[in-house]
């Protein structure tokens, strides 16, 4: 079966090497990907905080064309555009009347048949089952896993995982190899959408996490959404103002780090589009 | 708006809160966690909790400060408050609401300009493209805050690395998504 799959506007741009290293990896286990013809952005947290009505009629645009081209089943690696599109399929499910404004008012074809996939349980479903004798250069490091706030929040609605000490990253890169931390930061905000308007808070929130991480032995930092990956790596100058000091500890997409393990280039996995130097 | 009680409990602003939201937030009870587990809580002139509170008192003067505060800009709807909540309080959902509305009364705190700034940049930069355009989200949030030197280092190094397009990606059906915008936009001040 093909896989759809949506991008977003950051694995675009700023954050092309998470779009890089997740198709490598699908490569690898030879998952057959489509993207979404024509796809628009999620609105993301602009539209939420400003105009309620977009902010559903976006995403609802997204799933509309995926279930025009024909797939079952999306993808959505960024965290953030995650969310959106799960939020606006629950919300459209439960209310037939902003289903109207939303989907009628906006001409769309949509049912909301699309099951929406975020990154860990894509790989849960289609790699780590075949992972076997595939590690060939195994992660054998300390690293942090980092779930932010999106990819577990709000759980009565995404119903994935825990949401203040959630597991399944830690248990995916246990698989390559690596030792997964104890440690206290894992559910908490990196400053997100606050990154340009705010940077002193976002060195602040993220400063928390980068030195948690480096106080218990972390090696590297592992995430799964591209605005954590912006904040804890983009903006290292702010952290270190914030902290006092030099802290060189890199930030990694779950799917480079895996791709390591697999032994694909790391060129192809996008490592040296990183500000903080990928030593490991 | 009335300041007359009996009038205001049927007429305030959390009975829009509830009609537009389904969040009661009469069912707070003041623990606290959401302030004590929110991460921008010292950077807010009120706290989770403390907007809760307002709101349960149906006190017109106190209405109009949570529509005025720096705190519904300032939170970031990590939703760390909903998930703490013992009353399962959708306070993230509420903030959503409250933004809008203070948009939409023109009472947008000023300490938020930069916020409320960078929010109307990215959504004008879809509007035109379909997708965001970086460069031009900077561009446009520049002139808007006169914030030109913020920043200015780092667009260098993200052409370096290749993290910037040049020139923007335009998805074909623009004028389906600038009709949402303008649909949407009909009853809001975006």
């Amino acid at each position: 079966m093909t896989l759809g799959f949506y991008p977003g506007c950051s694995l675009k741009g700023s954050s092309r090497e998470y779009a890089e290293s997740v198709l490598a990896v699908a490569k690898a286990f030879d998952v057959e990907i489509e993207e979404i013809t024509d796809w628009n952005c999620c609105g993301a947290t602009a539209a939420h905080n400003l105009n309620k009505e977009l902010s559903l009629a976006l995403p609802a645009r997204i799933l509309s064309l995926a279930e025009k081209q024909g797939l079952k089943e999306i993808v959505v690696p960024c965290a953030a555009c995650y969310s959106r599109l799960t939020v606006t399929k629950h919300e459209l499910s439960k209310d037939p009347l902003l289903k109207a404004t939303v989907i009628e008012a906006n001409g769309l074809d949509y049912s909301g048949s699309v099951s929406i996939l975020n990154i860990i349980q894509m790989l849960d479903k289609y790699i780590t089952p075949n992972l076997g004798g595939r590690v060939v250069k195994p992660f054998d490091h300390k690293v942090a896993c980092y779930y932010g706030c999106l990819l577990v929040r709000p759980h009565e609605i995404l119903k994935f995982d825990r949401e203040e000490d959630p597991q399944s990253m830690d248990i995916l890169m246990l698989k390559t190899g690596a030792t997964p931390i104890d440690w206290a930061y894992k559910t908490e905000c990196c400053g997100a959408g606050l990154s340009v308007s705010r940077t002193s808070s976002v060195g602040r929130l993220s400063g928390k996490i980068i030195e948690d991480a480096k106080d218990r032995g972390a090696e590297a930092v592992i995430v799964a959404c591209p605005m954590c990956h912006s904040n804890l790596d983009m903006r290292r100058d702010a952290i270190n103002t914030f902290l006092g000091e030099k802290v060189d500890i890199p930030v990694l997409y779950i799917t480079q780090a895996l791709g390591l393990a697999l032994g694909i280039d790391r060129k192809k996995l996008g490592l040296q589009r990183h500000f903080v130097k990928v030593t490991v | 708006m009335s300041s007359d009680p009996h009038h205001s409990i049927i007429s305030g602003l959390s009975s829009d809160v509830l009609e537009h939201t389904e969040v009661k937030v009469s069912k707070c009870y003041q623990c606290g966690k959401c302030s004590a587990g929110c991460p921008l809580s010292e950077e807010m002139d009120f706290p989770p909790s403390v907007i809760m509170r307002m709101l349960q008192t149906d006190n017109p003067d106190l209405e109009e400060k949570v529509l005025r505060s720096f705190s519904i800009w300032v939170c970031l709807t990590c939703e760390m408050c909903f998930a703490r909540c013992p009353m399962s309080i959708d306070i993230p959902k509420m903030m959503d609401y409250l933004r809008e509305r203070s948009l939409k009364e023109k009472k947008a705190n000023p300490k938020a300009k930069e916020i409320v700034a960078f929010h109307k940049s990215f959504l004008d930069s879809i509007k035109y493209t379909g997708r965001l355009y970086e460069i031009g989200l900077f561009i446009d949030y520049k002139a808007r805050t006169l914030k030109i030197l913020d920043d200015l280092a780092l667009a260098p190094k993200m052409l370096k690395r290749g993290k910037l397009n040049i020139f923007p990606e335009l998805i074909k059906d623009r004028s389906g998504v600038a009709e949402m915008f303008k649909k949407s936009s009909k009853k809001n001040n975006t």
